[in-house]
């Protein structure tokens, strides 16, 4: 989409991902608001429209009975694992065509111990019917790890390459507070790990839990009304999955993240070449390596070689995933969206700490959901 | 036949509609699906449109080969309560042009042997997996290394 006007964002926030038994899901998405209020320097009164992404429910009305009650449109969004991001979509397109002059996205999640997810439309058949298992595997492990071996297929990627996207994220997360996990692992210790599916080891695979976000958007006359610090939001592009040769048989990651990252770049005026941070959706260290490529970050077949030489690191080309990404940071579905765009915003803002990227001028916040979608958020200074 | 006797009768059932039993114990099962008129794009299965071309209730029949090529495959060691680990779920890419998500099976769930399988030629076969709440034989198919 062609934005009408330009669009900033003026405050972000989030909670530390992690279990919150004794809290519900408007409890913890409320504190992500306040947060993020705070930031922007502004109240409730100045939010004109919401898009709440939550995969459990439609709890966007709920927030707003914790956090003021305007009687602004809310919508609630639901869109898999992109269900934040699309929420952020919605808010954002809310001030791109002129509708309104500032949008709050909130993206929330409660999961507990929610264990591997994926398959679960069966339930309600005959179970000897149930394909799950006797007729390959629809369960997030084994799609996203069919994607890294089909990468292996082509390019000859090792074990060990997976294995060193998840050393890289578990050693950025050490540096980020709102991670649910914060701990460095060897490439023997992710290597001897309990295997998942292969070759997704446990800590290969990243975490359920509980946690929001919150991004704030407005237009530059509002942005400047506020006194905000601001990150220019240069495209917000949702894509679906095109029609490819494989689609009966398992649900497309690459496609949707080539299609979106072409309409980001011709949106946004900027190219992979100028990306300073990156989140990605490292769901899997399998789907981190073929992201790499789908955005255009490496050459196709060079993502395991760019990533041994450091060029993904912090204080290299790019760093991808300098929060930890979903390997230590966490995916709790609805809030991933909005905090992947939460990082890159401080990245730009230079807010970042000891994960920070000098000098970061621009970034991108990419996430899939399986059935499937696509989201591409580009932010620059 | 009433429908008390046909009760009685024990038959076998496809785990999959895309899986159609031979109609007499010598006839081998296979794959269907739907060829696109307009573009040729294979569906396994019925369709009423083509997602590639959009053309609309303009398919013809396809019954697809026996053979597949390995396209990826992963080991998987965790999975749900009942669901017997570990198993190699694959995509098998078919010749006519469709792919099909199966289980690999006559290989070991050994990477250091999958691998060099890739590309290459597989074989299906079909196995009585279970038997459904009404005691029917639920079938389902499989592929494995094709004989060089």
């Amino acid at each position: 989409m062609k934005p009408a006007r330009d669009v900033y964002v003026i405050g972000v926030g989030m909670v530390k991902y992690g279990r919150y038994p004794e809290k519900t899901v408007i409890d913890i998405a409320s504190e992500a608001v306040i947060v993020a209020l705070k930031d922007a320097g502004v109240t409730m009164k100045d939010i004109q429209m919401v898009a709440s992404g939550n995969l459990s429910g439609p709890v966007g009305q709920q927030i707003m009975r914790s956090v003021g009650q305007t009687g602004v449109p809310v919508v609630n969004v639901a869109n898999a694992c992109a269900t934040g991001s699309t929420a952020c979509r919605e808010a954002y397109m809310s001030v791109a065509s002129g509708a309104f002059d500032v949008a709050m996205a909130v993206g929330s999640e409660q999961m507990g111990k929610a264990g591997l997810l994926g398959a679960g439309r069966y339930t309600a058949m005959d179970p000897a019917y149930m394909p799950e298992g006797v007729i390959g595997s629809q369960m997030m492990p084994a799609v996203f790890s069919q994607w890294g071996i089909d990468h292996a297929r082509k390019y000859g990627t090792t074990f060990e390459d997976f294995a060193r996207v998840a050393y890289k994220n578990h050693k950025n997360s050490v540096h980020n507070p709102y991670a649910q996990y914060q701990q460095e692992f060897s490439m023997e210790e992710i290597m001897n790990a309990r295997m998942v599916s292969w070759p997704n080891t446990l800590y290969m695979c990243c975490p359920t839990g509980d946690g929001a976000g919150v991004v704030i958007y407005a237009s530059a006359e509002k942005a400047r009304q506020f006194g905000s610090k601001t990150v220019k939001a240069a495209a917000s592009i949702l894509t679906s999955d095109p029609w490819t040769e494989t689609g009966d048989a398992i649900l497309d990651i690459n496609q949707c993240t080539r299609l979106a990252a072409k309409e980001a770049w011709e949106t946004s005026g900027v190219g992979p070449e100028d990306m300073d941070v990156v989140e990605l959706h490292d769901c899997f260290a399998t789907a981190e390596m073929v992201h790499y490529e789908n955005l255009g970050l490496a050459p196709d077949g060079q993502g395991p070689k760019y990533l041994k030489e450091g060029k993904f690191d912090i204080g290299g080309k790019t760093a991808v995933n300098a929060s930890g990404g979903l390997l230590s940071r966490g995916h709790p579905l609805g809030a991933t969206g909005c905090c992947g765009i939460a990082e890159i915003v401080w990245q730009l803002r230079g807010e970042s700490g000891g994960r920070q990227q000098p000098n970061a001028k621009a970034g991108l916040a990419h996430v899939i959901g399986l059935t499937s979608a696509c989201t591409i958020n580009v932010f620059t200074k | 036949m009433t429908s008390e006797t046909e009760s009685k009768e024990k038959t076998q059932k496809p785990i999959v509609p895309y899986l159609r039993l031979g109609a007499t114990p010598d006839e081998k099962a296979y794959l269907w699906g739907s060829k696109c008129r307009a573009c040729g794009t294979a569906y396994l299965g019925k369709r009423m449109a083509c997602a590639k071309c959009f053309a609309v209730d303009d398919f013809d029949e396809i019954r697809f080969g026996e053979y597949g090529t390995l396209r990826t495959f992963s080991i998987v060691h965790q999975s749900l309560p009942g669901i017997e680990v570990p198993f190699i779920a694959a995509v098998v890419d078919l010749p006519e042009g469709a792919a099909v998500r199966a289980n690999i099976g006559g290989i070991e769930p050994d990477p250091d042997k999958l691998v060099p399988l890739l590309g290459k030629k597989l074989q299906m076969y079909t196995e009585k997996l279970r038997e459904d709440k009404e005691g029917n034989d639920v079938i389902g198919y499989r592929f494995r290394p094709a004989q060089a």
